[in-house]
C-alpha cells in the first residue's frame, strides 16, 4: 500500500502509526490487562514497524534496526538531513 | 540504554524567524518547567520506585520527555536560524548571541542556566508522583503562556501538541499515584515508606 506514497506522506502516516503506540504505551503502563488496548498496540506497532521498513529502503533509515535495509555504499545514517533541519523529519 | 530515532515526535517546520520568541520557548528547554528538567527528574526518580508499573510510567514519560526537548530545541533553532547581525541587535537577541552565537544552550527565558535544583528525587513514592503532577501542570501553564504570545500558526501547532502531552502525562501519573494507594494501608498511606521501610 505505500509505495505509492511519495516522502511527506509516508513520513506522516508513521508519525501517525508512532503516536498511537507512544500513547497507548503510557496507558497499558497504568492498565496492563486491557485486551482493547493491547490489540490497539499489536496494530499500530505492526505498521509502524512495515511503514519504518519502507521508509528505509526509499528514503534512508530514521531507526538504526532499518540501517541496514537502504545500506548501499555509503552511511546513509549520516548523509540524510537530520530532523530540525530542512528536508529533515 | 536508549536508540535514537531521526524523527521529531512531532513536526516542525517554522519558515520565519523571530529571536523575540525563541528567547521565550528557550524556557521550555532549560527553564524551571521545562522537558530537559521533566526527563531528568522521572528518569532519576524511577531507580529506587518499588511498583513495576510505575517504574514503566516514569520510565517512558521520561523518554518522550526527551523526544520533547528535542522538539523544543528544532523550534528554536528554526526560530533563530541564519539571523543577521542586524537582525538580531534590533530583536534584543545580543545577549544570548554573544555567549552561544546561534547554538542552543539549556537556559531558562530570564537567562538563568538550567538545573537539577528545579526538580526533586525523593525517594518516596506519594512524594515523588505529587511531583510528578504538579510538574505537568507547570508545564501546561507555561505553554498556555507562551500560546498567549505566539501568532505564527507554524509555531503554535507544534506548542499546542507539546501542551497537549502534559495533560496526558498528568492522568498517568494520577492513575500511578492511585495504583500506589492501593497498596498502601488505607488507614494511613504515610504509615511507611515502601521504597525504604521494610
Amino acid at each position: 500500500m505505500s509505495s505509492q506514497m511519495n516522502r511527506q506522506e509516508l513520513l506522516n502516516h508513521i508519525n501517525q502509526a508512532s503516536f498511537a503506540v507512544d500513547d497507548v504505551k503510557l496507558y497499558l503502563d497504568t492498565h496492563p490487562c486491557d485486551t482493547d488496548a493491547l490489540s490497539f498496540f499489536r496494530e499500530y506497532s505492526r505498521q509502524r514497524n512495515e511503514l519504518l521498513k519502507e521508509y528505509a529502503k526509499v528514503y534512508g533509515p530514521l531507526t538504526i534496526d532499518t540501517a541496514d535495509i537502504s545500506c548501499r555504499d555509503r552511511w546513509d545514517w549520516v548523509n540524510e538531513p537530520w530532523p530540525w533541519q530542512e528536508g529533515g523529519c | 540504554m536508549w536508540n535514537y530515532e531521526k524523527r521529531l515526535q512531532y513536526p516542525v517546520k517554522i519558515t520565519q524567524t523571530n529571536p523575540k520568541l525563541a528567547q521565550i520557548i528557550i524556557s521550555q528547554f532549560g527553564g524551571p518547567d521545562g522537558e530537559l528538567a521533566a526527563s531528568m527528574r522521572y528518569l532519576s526518580q524511577r531507580y529506587t520506585m518499588p511498583y513495576k508499573e510505575i517504574t514503566g510510567v516514569l520510565t517512558d514519560i521520561g523518554t518522550e520527555e526527551l523526544a520533547h526537548m528535542e522538539m523544543i530545541c528544532a523550534i528554536v533553532y528554526q526560530l533563530t536560524k541564519d539571523l543577521t547581525p542586524e537582525e538580531i541587535e534590533k530583536s534584543g537577541f545580543g545577549p544570548y548571541y554573544v555567549d552561544h552565537t546561534l547554538a542552543l544552550w539549556p537556559q531558562a527565558a530570564s537567562g538563568t542556566p538550567w538545573t537539577a535544583t528545579v526538580f526533586q528525587s525523593k525517594g518516596d513514592p506519594i512524594t515523588d508522583l505529587h511531583e510528578d503532577m504538579a510538574a505537568e501542570q507547570k508545564a501546561r501553564t507555561t505553554y498556555d503562556n507562551i500560546l498567549r504570545l505566539v501568532k505564527d500558526p507554524e509555531v503554535c501547532d507544534p506548542i499546542r501538541f507539546l501542551r497537549e502531552r502534559e495533560i496526558v502525562h498528568y492522568q498517568r501519573f494520577g492513575e500511578s499515584l492511585r495504583i500506589v494507594q492501593e497498596k498502601l494501608d488505607s488507614r494511613n498511606f504515610y504509615a511507611f515508606n515502601p521504597a525504604f521501610d521494610k
